[in-house]
């Protein structure tokens, strides 16, 4: 019984990817969007730019999946969103919610 | 002088120690030692910044960048155009010294001895360091266009490609030019920094001469084929707002130039204007093209994707327009900044003993402008494929404006203002 679940788990590591992932690539995807909306998340006042810190992880996720899906009406950002999986994206979120 | 430089290092030194303090231990093998860092542009910068702040103080890093502040390509050309000025595009390097405890040192390196790991340094003495991050930008081959090497030729035939006294002369040029003139663009051929760069500085010298000399014309001399970024949005701007002032050239290589004359000598024709900005071809910036690294076509570096570490010479990572690109990947200010980021991750994990991240994103966003208040973009997502060893662009994200319009140029400023700080605030 030990030996199966043993199995079962080494299954799942597998399919979950070739490679282990790093432990910072939350903060390292979120980077990639501070020069528009600053470092961690924290946007230059009056820029015009969306600071994204502190947000609730909720919010961005929806925010970001309208962006994603066309529903929320965009100049850039519909585009950009693209490029990230729905997993990067869970990351990114939870990275900008943790900021202060 | 060096004395001081010392005791400012002691400083910072003291300052890490109250960071990690502040941090405290986040467990594990911590990343230790000193990278250098040459060249203090958008991805200079940004790895000297990340480096400190993600390693929580525990990597020294000294940033050498000869220039005693920072000014900005990207904007540079609303200065040329005289609807900013240079200081609106020149930030300072204090807050990466006091601020993140970089220590920065305005000097030049002269050579790198990779097998040693130590830099020599122009105003003496040398630089021993764990790790080196190399982000020259680009110098020009100016043998390409004989006429134009030597200085005094280069002041007359500003390029105008790096921000600073260039920028400085052509908006001279063109203000002191009578109205009826003709300022003529030479545009290399690709890839060279910044692709929509030239189209973006020819829409706002028209927008410009529309306002101010009515009667003068910008003429794009263009070695390729056909325009290299935002083709339809700039031959839209090009037919709805200039369709007076400005002509564009395509296959029109220069091939030298006589200077007396402001002449522009291409394969099969001349041409003669009051004001000539010729950008020549250019390679990695010298430090890294005549270091003995290995270069793709003699000319930019060849790089690993996960690490940006240089494929030939260990220890040595090289970032922004020096490098050869990924498919598709443009010389930008924002790329440079992206790459800027890899690396601050990949060294200190690998000063860490640990192995980089495995799967890197990097994102370009590039504005435009086509007047003094509308603006275009370029966007592009680019993922790292194992398979390839390359970041891949992603296929069906990223694009360009549906339209111009003004608050894409409102974006743009945000653009700067926050891609500003993030790599020196």
């Amino acid at each position: 019984m030990k030996r199966l679940t043993a199995i079962a788990a080494i299954g799942l590591l597998a399919s979950a990817g070739a490679y282990a992932a790093d432990p910072n690539l939350g903060r390292n995807l979120a980077a990639t969007c501070a020069n528009c909306h600053g470092t961690n998340g924290k946007a230059v006042p009056g820029s015009g730019m969306d600071s994204l810190a502190g947000e609730s992880k909720a919010k961005l996720l929806q925010k970001l999946a309208d962006f994603k899906s066309g529903d929320k009406p965009a100049s850039i950002m519909h585009q950009i969103t693209k490029g990230y999986t729905d997993e990067q994206l869970n990351l990114i979120a939870d990275y900008f919610a943790a900021q202060k | 002088m060096m004395l001081m430089k010392r005791r400012d290092f002691l400083k910072v030194g003291a300052a890490a120690g109250a960071m990690a303090s502040l941090y405290g231990c986040a467990g594990g093998n911590k990343a230790g030692g000193h990278v250098v860092v040459v060249g203090g542009g958008y991805g200079g910068a940004t790895v000297a910044k990340y480096l400190r702040m993600w390693s929580e103080g525990s990597v020294q890093v000294t940033l050498i960048e000869r220039n005693p502040n920072f000014i900005s390509c990207p904007i540079s050309n609303l200065v040329i155009a005289g609807t900013k000025t240079m200081e609106d595009i020149t930030v300072s390097y204090d807050n990466l010294k006091s601020k993140w405890g970089v220590r920065v040192l305005q000097d030049d390196v002269l050579a790198i001895d990779a097998a040693k790991r130590s830099v020599k340094l122009a105003k003496g003495g040398e630089l021993s360091y764990d790790r080196i991050v190399l982000s020259p930008g680009i110098d020009f081959m100016f043998d390409q266009i004989p006429g134009l090497n030597n200085a005094a030729a280069q002041e007359k035939i500003p390029h105008a490609w790096k921000a600073g006294p260039q920028t400085v002369a052509l908006r001279q040029q063109l203000e002191a030019m009578k109205d009826g003139g003709v300022f003529a663009i030479a545009i290399p051929k690709a890839p060279y920094r910044c692709p929509p760069g030239p189209y973006e500085r020819a829409c706002v010298v028209a927008d410009y001469f529309k306002k101010n000399k009515p009667k003068s014309k910008v003429v794009i001399l263009d070695a390729n084929e056909d325009v290299q970024s935002k083709k339809g949005l700039f031959m839209k701007a090009w037919a709805d707002l200039y369709k007076d002032q400005l002509e564009y050239r395509p296959n029109s290589e220069v091939k030298d130039v006589e200077v007396a004359s402001n002449t522009a000598i291409l394969e099969f024709d001349k041409f003669k204007a009051d004001v000539l900005n010729v950008i020549p071809p250019h390679r990695a910036g010298n430090i890294a093209s005549q270091s003995g690294i290995k270069l793709v076509n003699n000319r930019w570096v060849d790089i690993d994707w996960l690490s940006m570490e240089s494929t030939s010479t260990p220890g040595v990572h090289v970032i922004g327009d020096a490098i050869f690109p990924a498919p598709t990947m443009p010389k930008s200010g924002h790329m440079a900044n992206q790459h800027g980021k890899l690396a601050a991750a990949a060294i200190i994990n690998l000063l860490a003993g640990q192995a980089p991240n495995p799967a890197p994103v990097v994102m370009n966003t590039c504005y435009s402008f086509v007047d003094a208040k509308n603006a275009i973009h370029v966007a592009s997502i680019h993922q790292y494929d194992a398979a390839s060893k390359l970041v891949q662009p992603v296929k069906g994200a990223g694009g360009v404006s549906a339209a111009r319009n003004e608050l894409e140029g409102k974006a743009a400023m945000g653009w700067a203002k926050n891609i500003w700080a993030d790599m020196l605030a």
